[in-house]
């Protein structure tokens, strides 16, 4: 009876923390100065949702939430290398367009 | 036993909150990209894999177990992929800059301060 309550009480403070860090890492996703900043802040947005899913999931033991889970990991690895390929190719196209006027 | 199982997922729960906080504070804080991605993918990886460790012992249930792990095992291969392609986008993007303090660039890129350059 008393680990369950500590199990409770851990889990409450657990998801005030991560709820916190959610807010920081929105911060700097507001904020970050230039366009990988956004997507390493999103990336770490993912990660602390998923997180946040796990620390439900030991509240409320309901095991359905761990769908969600695996799928946001799934969705969050191809959103990132999604992103780098598109970075990839706007940072060369930038510094293409830069080159083009100087020679004009 | 049930006991034991209930305060060892207590306490990765807490400790998973805690590499949480600190990715956080980090992605917040550190002043180059580079540096914030070290923070974010290391600790966040941690952050979100010990929660769900924790949530296969709390559920000691083989199905949710196995979900639970296959995540943490998925998030352990793919993060420093992911890690490492960003990375390597961003280093030849030409918006990014490098951060004052960085002490050695290997590849060569901008405006690193060398130390034998400053001590003439």
């Amino acid at each position: 009876m008393t680990a369950e309550l500590f199990l409770e009480i851990c889990c409450y403070g657990a998801l005030g923390v991560i709820a916190l860090s959610l807010l920081l890492a929105l911060y700097r996703l507001l904020r970050g100065p230039t366009l990988p900043d956004r997507i390493v802040a999103v990336d770490m947005l993912s990660f602390l949702v998923i997180a946040y899913i796990a620390v439900l999931v030991v509240s409320t033991r309901n095991a359905a939430f761990l769908d969600a889970a695996s799928t946001l990991a799934m969705i969050t690895f191809l959103s990132t290398a999604a992103f780098a390929r598109y970075i990839e190719r706007w940072g060369n196209q930038s510094e293409r367009d830069h080159r083009e006027e100087n020679a004009r | 036993m049930t006991e034991v199982l209930q305060i060892l997922a207590a306490l990765l729960v807490v400790a998973g909150a805690f590499f949480c906080f600190v990715a956080s504070v980090g992605i917040l804080r550190l002043e180059d990209l580079f540096m914030r991605m070290h923070a974010a993918s290391k600790a966040g990886t941690f952050g979100a894999g010990l929660p769900l460790v924790a949530a296969a012992i709390a559920l000691w249930d083989s199905s949710a177990a196995v979900r639970a792990l296959g995540t943490v095992g998925f998030l352990l291969i793919t993060a420093p992929i992911a890690a490492h392609l960003l990375c390597r986008a961003a280093y030849r993007c030409p918006d990014v800059k490098l951060s004052n303090n960085t002490i050695i660039d290997e590849l060569g890129r901008q405006n690193v301060s060398d130390p034998e350059e400053d001590d003439k």
